[in-house]
């Protein structure tokens, strides 16, 4: 099939792979829906009829899915992509607090990008982290006890690109291989 | 406390923070991985069946239904392919412990599953997992091809003549999909709008209107050590009815939040959050425990608790005596649902409290049934008003006529979700919606913990 939307053969083999995992076609959608939007950032008309003609499905079948799940989006976020956990366990440990701290910093309101395309933030329901709140996930890394405090540490070293570097903040996944690297 | 808190039990969580520990096949099949599914492939899947149903094992997922019993629902007589689906969309507010299954020690979940898969005939198996995991979904997809090269998964599983292929699906940040037919409707491509039961039982009319057993990460999990121990011996941790250990998480106003594997039954309340969690923090009294994740109907620190268990026992308990297992917070009027324990201190503004936890249903309900997409939203609307300097004394009693309009009138349970923490909050906390309204100032004060 034409591919109109110019994907990577990256992303074009693995939506290849993900298909015939299923017993029906349709069931890889949102799989698929994924794999277009990590590459694209959102999934527009064209990307919907894109994929719909891949699962031989209409371009609504994809639409309606873009349009209900939170993660799934008509336009892209930010190059940098922070969500802070709003629900009650968080919020229980200053979460409130912690979103305002990143909005000042990055210069952006939660569930907008920044002029710039740089920032957007997005003030989250439950990530799943609770124990360890208020729960921060830059990208697809999860930092956990950033109070209003630490964020503005963390939000320094977001801008200043040193994030990954910093030993002061490491993420539960990195966390994790450093605990397993035997 | 007059008795000493026992000690953690681990048993899922037996290697989940031993630094020598990985993720990977190696490290599991030297403690002993996949042994079990060897046993499990000795014997006939319906003897596996039998020793699930022995153990008791309830699931973790929220319901607390006999898994065994779930498989036996199974509709073998139509002829059609059967589907098994782990529910990995761990999302309900306060609860984080399948997560630390799936990152930390993926293949007892395989194994789990494979064992699963086997006893009941699946044809193909698959993991929702939510997509904020988004290295959990990685570190599955690598256990699983592990898995696959050393023949425990996919084409004739350890040579015998039994396949099943697992499959990774991810989610997309939906509440809704951890309910077992949305979740079923999300893996077919649709929007995730839950199923009517009757007639849509997984069981009977699942993926694909198969049968389907879908069932959570622990329980899973539970089933790997059920053919390790036996059914029978698996009875014995725990209380009758109550069997096996559960994983508490504990989140907001304590000294030390986390997750902990205790045998049911084995603590209670008080112990969990006093002495195993360190207590609150200096200066602070208890105010409010949500006991089984958001959904689950706040305790009030001071309230007590009295009547009689199904075995015919009397009680009266304080917050603090309630036994940690299935039934307890269930007499206490609440649940013990996911183990998703928030507790919080008398710096809480409960009215705050309610409001956030209000916002979370009416961003999450589907939208397929009116009184819960416009319940959701009312009670939203009406909270954060109240908190927001606009509050009146009548609107206690207007968030409860609300939420009595949803419950029972959803096709799911979404709608229970949503209405017992008005329900609950509003009730027992009745003096602080009327003070709200009466001496509450107009501005918030800034230093104060913000809710919503």
């Amino acid at each position: 099939m034409e591919n109109s939307l110019n994907l990577s053969d990256d992303t074009l083999s693995k939506i290849d792979e993900v298909v015939p995992k299923y017993p029906e076609k349709r069931s890889a959608a949102l799989m698929v829906i994924h794999l277009v939007q990590d590459e694209l950032g959102a999934i527009d008309d064209v990307a919907c009829e894109w994929i719909a003609g891949r699962l031989e499905l209409q371009p609504i079948n994809i639409k309606e899915l873009i349009t209900f799940y939170p993660m799934l989006r008509e336009k892209p976020w930010g190059r940098k992509h922070v969500r802070v956990c709003r629900t009650l366990p968080c919020a229980l440990r200053g979460s409130y607090g912690t979103c305002k701290t990143f909005e000042e910093k990055l210069g952006v309101k939660e569930g907008h990008v920044s002029e710039d395309g740089e920032y957007s933030i997005e003030f989250m329901e439950c990530l799943a982290d609770c124990g360890q709140g208020p729960v921060v996930i830059v990208d697809e890394k999860t930092y956990e006890n950033i109070d209003g405090k630490s964020a503005e540490k963390f939000a320094d070293l977001l801008i200043d690109g040193k994030l990954d570097e910093s030993e002061d903040f490491l993420s539960y996944e990195d966390s994790l291989t450093q605990e397993t690297k035997n | 406390m007059s008795v000493s808190t026992p000690k953690e039990r681990r048993i899922i969580l037996k290697h989940a923070d031993d630094p020598k520990y990985s993720n990977r096949i190696g490290c599991y099949l030297r403690e002993g991985g996949y042994e079990n599914l060897k046993k499990a492939f000795s014997m006939k899947p319906e003897e596996v069946g039998e020793e699930v149903l022995k153990s008791g094992v309830r699931g973790r997922g929220g319901a607390g239904f006999p898994a065994g019993m779930k498989w036996k629902f199974l509709d073998r007589k139509s002829g059609k392919p059967i589907y098994l689906i782990c529910n990995a969309d761990e999302s309900e507010p306060g609860t984080f412990k399948d997560r630390q299954i799936m990152y930390k020690d993926p293949h007892q979940l395989i194994e789990g599953m494979m064992i699963t898969a086997f006893a009941i005939g699946a044809k193909q198996a698959f993991i929702y997992i939510r997509a904020e995991f988004h290295e959990g979904a990685r570190i599955l997809e690598q256990a699983i091809s592990e898995a696959k090269k050393a023949g425990f998964c996919g084409n004739k599983i350890l040579d015998s003549e039994y396949s099943c292929d697992l499959v990774i699906h991810r989610g997309a940040g939906a509440y809704i999909c951890g309910e077992e037919t949305g979740l079923i409707e999300s893996l077919e491509g649709k929007r995730p709008n839950p199923r009517i039961k009757p007639p849509f039982f997984p069981a009977v009319l699942g993926l694909y209107q198969c049968p389907t057993i879908v069932n959570n990460v622990e329980t899973l999990c539970n089933v790997r050590h059920i053919i390790e121990m036996g059914g029978e011996e698996f009875s014995k941790i725990g209380k009758p009815n109550n069997t096996g250990t559960r994983i508490w998480c504990v989140s907001g106003q304590v000294m030390k939040p986390g997750y902990y594997e205790f045998e049911c039954g084995s603590l209670t309340l008080g112990q969990l959050i006093f002495d195993v969690c360190g207590g609150l923090r200096p200066g602070r009294s208890l105010k409010a425990v949500i006991p089984g994740g958001s959904s689950a109907k706040v305790l009030r620190a001071d309230e007590r608790f009295s009547g009689t268990l199904k075995d015919g026992t009397e009680f009266d308990w304080g917050l603090e005596d309630i036994p940690l297992d299935f039934d307890g917070p269930m007499a206490a009027g609440s649940m013990s649902g996911s183990g998703g324990i928030i507790v919080m201190d008398d710096t809480v503004d409960i009215v705050e409290a309610m409001a956030n936890v209000n916002a979370f249903y009416a961003h999450e309900s589907c939208g397929q049934c009116t009184p819960c997409r416009e319940g959701s939203l009312w009670m939203r609307k009406i909270s954060q008003r109240m908190c927001s300097g606009g509050a009146r004394e009548e609107d206690a009693d207007l968030l409860l006529s609300v939420a009595k309009q949803i419950e029972g009138r959803t096709i799911c349970a979404f709608g229970e979700a949503a209405a017992w923490p008005t329900q609950s909050f509003v009730t027992k906390f009745k003096e602080d919606f009327i003070r709200k309204a009466t001496d509450a100032p107009k501005e918030r004060d800034p230093k104060s913990l913000q809710l919503i």
